[in-house]
């Protein structure tokens, strides 16, 4: 009758009172879960927004990053970033319309702060996590640099990378489905 | 919790679906397909706490035992991998097989709380409108899904086939998003983050994306279109006479029942209804089958499905006339199967 934060759960009370089976549905909230302190979910770690939410303090340029990519990122991803064996990460611009399209940081990721979010949660491959805030500001930076998007000298911080200018940033749109044929039907 | 990587050289980064050898409808847990982004994660399920954050009233942690208090349901959907058919973007090759070309999309019984129980529990804000869910998995796999979704028939999932999930499809609990390309519904789930607007994740970027021939790409390409395919007989099979067959197959559509599926025993031209085996449920494998005699000629099979909302699993011509030939993803074309005079199955185009 009574849910775990005190409260009257109305469906058996009334199947009570009018005498009739009651449906065992759930009445909502149930209670269940604890409240989650700021200081929990900060240990959570940040989901990094498309215009920098959640972007922590730090800032690095890219020269400050080059040999921290030599040492963590070269290895799959290549000096000049664009010879693998692994994702490409340098060059291909142009090459979208082509049969043989590049899609790397530099010719297709609309979004800067995204490369910050996925250094951050998941390279090194072999040890996620490990990079500090500013290592991660450096190696952006410096595979930003590679793709001739930003400078060697400019100093890349939750300021900046926000406002950095991916060339592909308009190249995205939305699902136009159903596009084929009989299911091709004219949308509203 | 461990945060455990695994040397992609040292583990099969997949495994696919033998859809030749099933049956019925539903996928053998231990024969679904698995893709995994960096490895499978050993999470302790004593051990492991849903987040439920961002844009909520109520924060909440969860622990395992207090998810399966929740109130539960029990749902059968396919998971299909939005890269499934993929090799049917190039012109087919005779030795390929149903696993081999499909074999990325299995069929199983869900059992999860409604994502929206969730929901509801946090108190979403009025400016909430998306959500961003987070895999503890090395890589932190990170899908955002619109909120109306996550409202109306999104599970978090913690039982499969009547078992617990297997370590390889998410164990302890993953999102199960019905009918939308199989990496939304993040395995190992670990947390959801109410937001604003979609987080633009390097997953759908760089990632999940389709290429079209201008150079532009489809982003949010979510639903699983209407498809099919005959698995018996299929590729690298062999008819041992002529004579009777039952012809059977799977058919399949993101966007809610299968309304019929039809088969062609000469190479699409003409089309026959299939039988449907009950029950024919949303976004869910559906059994056709299909009476037939082979009278040792050379001829091509085919089966299309059409699903209730009228949408009709088109030709790999119709698709790249839209489409070109670079977009990876979400390939529907209809699958053909060559009979040799000797009965030997091959893969063709029709």
């Amino acid at each position: 009758m009574f849910d775990g934060r005190g409260r009257l759960v109305l469906g058996v009370a009334l199947a009570t009172i009018l005498g009739t089976p009651a449906l065992g549905t759930a009445q909502v909230p149930t209670g269940l879960g604890r409240t989650a302190t700021p200081e929990e979910i900060g240990a959570w770690g940040a989901i990094i927004g498309p215009n920098g939410e959640g972007l922590p303090e730090g800032r690095a340029t890219a020269a400050e990053g080059k040999a921290l990519y030599d040492q963590r990122c070269a290895r799959c991803h290549g000096v000049s970033g664009n010879e693998g064996p692994d994702d490409r990460l340098v060059g291909g611009r142009g090459t979208l319309a082509s049969n043989q399209p590049q899609k790397t940081v530099g010719s297709y990721w609309p979004k800067a702060p995204t490369l910050w979010d996925y250094v951050n949660r998941a390279m090194p491959f072999d040890q996620p996590g490990l990079l500090t805030s500013d290592e991660v500001y450096g190696i952006v930076a410096y595979v930003l640099y590679l793709n001739d998007i930003i400078g060697e000298q400019d100093p890349i911080d939750a300021g900046t990378l926000p406002a950095v200018e991916m060339p592909n940033r308009g190249g995205f749109v939305a699902d136009p489905r159903p596009d084929i044929g009989a299911a091709a039907l004219p949308r509203p | 919790m461990r945060r455990e990587q695994v040397s992609r050289y040292g583990q099969a980064a997949s495994s696919v679906t033998p859809l030749q050898d099933l049956r019925g409808s539903i996928t053998p847990s231990a024969l679904h397909f698995e893709r995994h982004h960096a490895g499978i994660p050993e999470i302790d399920p004593s051990e492991h706490r849903l987040l439920v954050d961002g844009l909520v009233d109520r924060p909440l942690v969860f622990t395992m035992d207090e998810i399966e208090r929740l109130p539960a349901v029990t749902h059968i959907y396919f998971v299909e991998c939005s890269g499934n058919t993929r090799v049917k973007w190039a012109p087919a090759q005779p030795d390929t097989d149903a696993q081999t070309a499909f074999g990325m999309t299995s069929c199983s019984e869900w059992t999860g709380v409604p994502l929206s129980v969730l929901l509801r529990e946090a108190g979403v804000r009025s400016e909430g409108r998306w959500l961003v869910a987070e895999g503890a998995d090395a890589c932190r796999m990170t899908r955002s899904v619109p909120l109306e979704k996550a409202m109306d028939d999104a599970l978090i999932a913690f039982g499969q086939n009547g078992e617990a999930l297997r370590p390889a499809q998410g164990y302890p609990l993953r999102l199960l998003i019905p009918g939308w390309e199989g990496n939304t519904s993040i395995k190992w789930l670990r947390r959801i983050q109410v937001v604003d607007q979609p987080y633009m994740t390097r997953e759908e970027t760089s990632k999940y994306t389709d290429l079209m021939p201008n150079g532009e790409a489809r982003q949010f390409t979510f639903v699983m279109d209407a498809k099919s395919v005959i698995t018996r007989p299929s590729g690298g099979q062999r008819l041992a006479s002529p004579g009777f067959y039952q012809i059977s197959g799977l058919a399949w559509s993101g966007r809610g029942r299968v309304r019929r599926v039809e088969v062609s025993t000469d190479g699409g031209r003409t089309w026959v209804q299939a039988q449907l085996q009950d029950p024919v449920l949303p976004r869910a494998h559906t059994r056709f089958r299909f009476d037939w005699t082979w009278d040792g000629t050379e001829i091509t099979l085919a089966s299309r499905c059409i699903d209730e909302a009228g949408n009709v699993q088109p030709t790999r011509d119709a698709l790249i006339a839209a489409r070109g030939t670079q977009s990876s993803y979400h390939n529907n074309a209809i699958q053909g199967w060559k009979i040799r005079p000797d009965g030997r199955v091959e893969n063709v185009d029709v």
